[in-house]
């Protein structure tokens, strides 16, 4: 496993494995009366936040503490960011302060490849969400949650019909699962109004389609995307009523769908918009799930990357 | 390379653990086995076995302590194995940590400190079944399978039939 996550391509089929197994044991171990393990004693992890979050921050800090890692929140509200000091800067002065991860959001693609291939840090770089790119961890928690629905497929994905429906355009939610469903054998269809994928996405491992109704019995994953209305600057759809009555997971669609399948949403949800109330307190959801999923997967991905002997402990 | 112990030596050291832990424990109120993956959770099974042929069903599960390891810093991270209490779970009771060979004792310091996040247990006992010496740590084990002179430089290996396909104890020479 390469020593940082910027991208599931950074990821062999292997590693997504070892990383779900993994998952699975601290899951087991971590639901008795103390929750904590002592594995990351003395590493301190960065979560290096310039864009909002709450669920994620929230797990990866949650995550990094049950390890006994030290944990410091960097937001850039209320830090010298705002003062306009350069991501270079605030690197070097993680460095410093010796940090062992950094767990970075960021608005701009690119900004954790940036951060990891520049030099300024040795420290391990996580990608928490660099702008419309990748989102990893999301992608990776999203399949322990599937895997856990569907246990007889035993994290082989391949007998698995997969929707993702929504903003594919804006999503690096989208991105990252469409790399690692496929990976692990998913048939993956991406739904959504064609002003909302990208270009190039016919060159996608997936079917495309522009019809919720379409295949609605089909799938034995319906994953709802959020529509991202801070970044609805153009017209993508003519309002918001008429994308909910097309693309929205409503109680009608919810009935048709499948014996056993489940729906999915990485968070936070429009309710109302691309999923109705309904929906998603309903017993088809895993929302819920996932959050919980997230802190066991960061758990396990924060071990398989700090908890062994890092490179300059190896030399030395 | 000799082997030291075979199968039908591993067979009578595990009948004679199993007396002695019910001997110990008046009876086996309140006793679970846990073995520490791999071979260990394979023998606390046997032992499992053994004791319910001679009519005491023993909860018995596994316990891994990979997350409790001093030595984690020295290598690449290790893969988790599995940790599966039995039903009654393990709080209050007697328990009896099953291992293949006790060496340095660090293994056992690590299973003491997993046990320990998983609950308060009456007691703790230690069966092994190779006792090689070389400890590192204040550390004994209630039960020994054979007692095992070795020079620290020589290894012991433990093979049993459900991971290796046979059964032995075997010293492999100096290094």
């Amino acid at each position: 496993m390469k020593n940082q996550l910027l991208s599931i391509n950074d990821l062999s089929h292997e590693d997504v494995i070892a990383i779900l197994a993994t998952a699975t044991q601290l899951e087991k171990i971590t639901t008795g009366p103390t929750k904590k393990l002592p594995t990351l004693r003395g590493r301190t992890v960065v979560n290096l936040f310039f864009e909002d979050s709450t669920r994620t921050r929230i797990s990866f800090e949650t995550a990094a503490k049950r390890l006994s890692a030290d944990v410091i929140n960097f937001s850039a509200k209320g830090s010298s960011v705002s003062k306009g000091e350069s991501l270079k800067d605030t690197a070097q002065t993680l460095q410093a302060m010796g940090a062992d991860a950094v767990v970075i959001r960021h608005g701009s693609s690119g900004a954790a490849q940036r951060l990891a291939d520049s030099g300024w840090i040795n420290a391990t770089v996580i990608n928490a969400g660099d702008g419309t790119h990748e989102h990893p961890t999301q992608a990776l928690l999203d399949a322990y949650t599937i895997s856990k629905r569907f246990p007889d497929n035993n994290r082989d994905f391949s007998s698995l019909k997969i929707a993702i429906v929504g903003d594919i355009l804006h999503s690096r939610v989208a991105r990252s699962n469409v790399l690692l469903l496929t990976m692990m054998g998913a048939k993956v269809t991406l739904i959504a109004p064609p002003t909302l994928l990208p270009v190039g996405v016919e060159k996608w491992p997936v079917n495309i389609s522009y019809d919720l109704d379409a295949e609605l019995e089909s799938f034995d994953v319906v994953m709802m995307l959020r529509i991202q209305l801070e970044r609805m600057s153009n017209y993508y759809f003519p309002s918001e009523r008429e994308y909910a009555r097309r693309y929205g997971l409503n109680e009608t669609r919810l009935k048709r769908m499948k014996k056993n399948s489940i729906v999915m949403h990485p968070g936070p949800m429009n309710r109302g918009l691309e999923i109705s109330a309904a929906s998603a307190d309903s017993a088809r959801s895993v929302i819920i799930d996932q959050v919980g999923n997230g802190v066991v997967t960061r758990m396990a991905v924060l071990y398989l990357l700090l908890g062994g002997a890092t490179l300059s402990e190896v030399l030395s | 390379m000799s082997a030291i112990l075979e199968s039908a030596d591993i067979d009578r050291a595990l009948k004679r653990i199993s007396h002695e832990i019910i001997e110990r424990n008046h009876g086996l109120e309140s006793v679970v086995l846990l073995g520490i993956p791999t071979r260990g959770a394979f023998l606390a099974t046997r032992l499992a076995q053994i004791l319910k042929s001679l009519g005491n069903e023993v909860p018995v599960g596994t316990l891994d302590i990979t997350m409790h390891r001093d030595d984690l810093r020295l290598r690449p991270p290790r893969p988790l194995l599995s940790t599966l209490l039995p039903p009654g779970g393990i709080e209050g009771k007697h328990v009896v940590l099953v291992d293949d060979v006790l060496f340095s004792g660090r293994t056992i310091r690590a299973a003491l400190d997993a046990l320990g996040e998983l609950g308060r247990p009456k007691t703790v006992q230690l069966a092994v079944l190779v006792d090689r010496g070389h400890r590192e740590l204040p550390i004994r084990a209630d039960y020994v399978g054979k007692n095992l002179p070795t020079s620290s430089n020589e290894s012991v290996k433990v093979s049993l039939l459900e991971v290796d396909g046979h059964d032995s104890v075997e010293i492999t020479g100096a290094r």
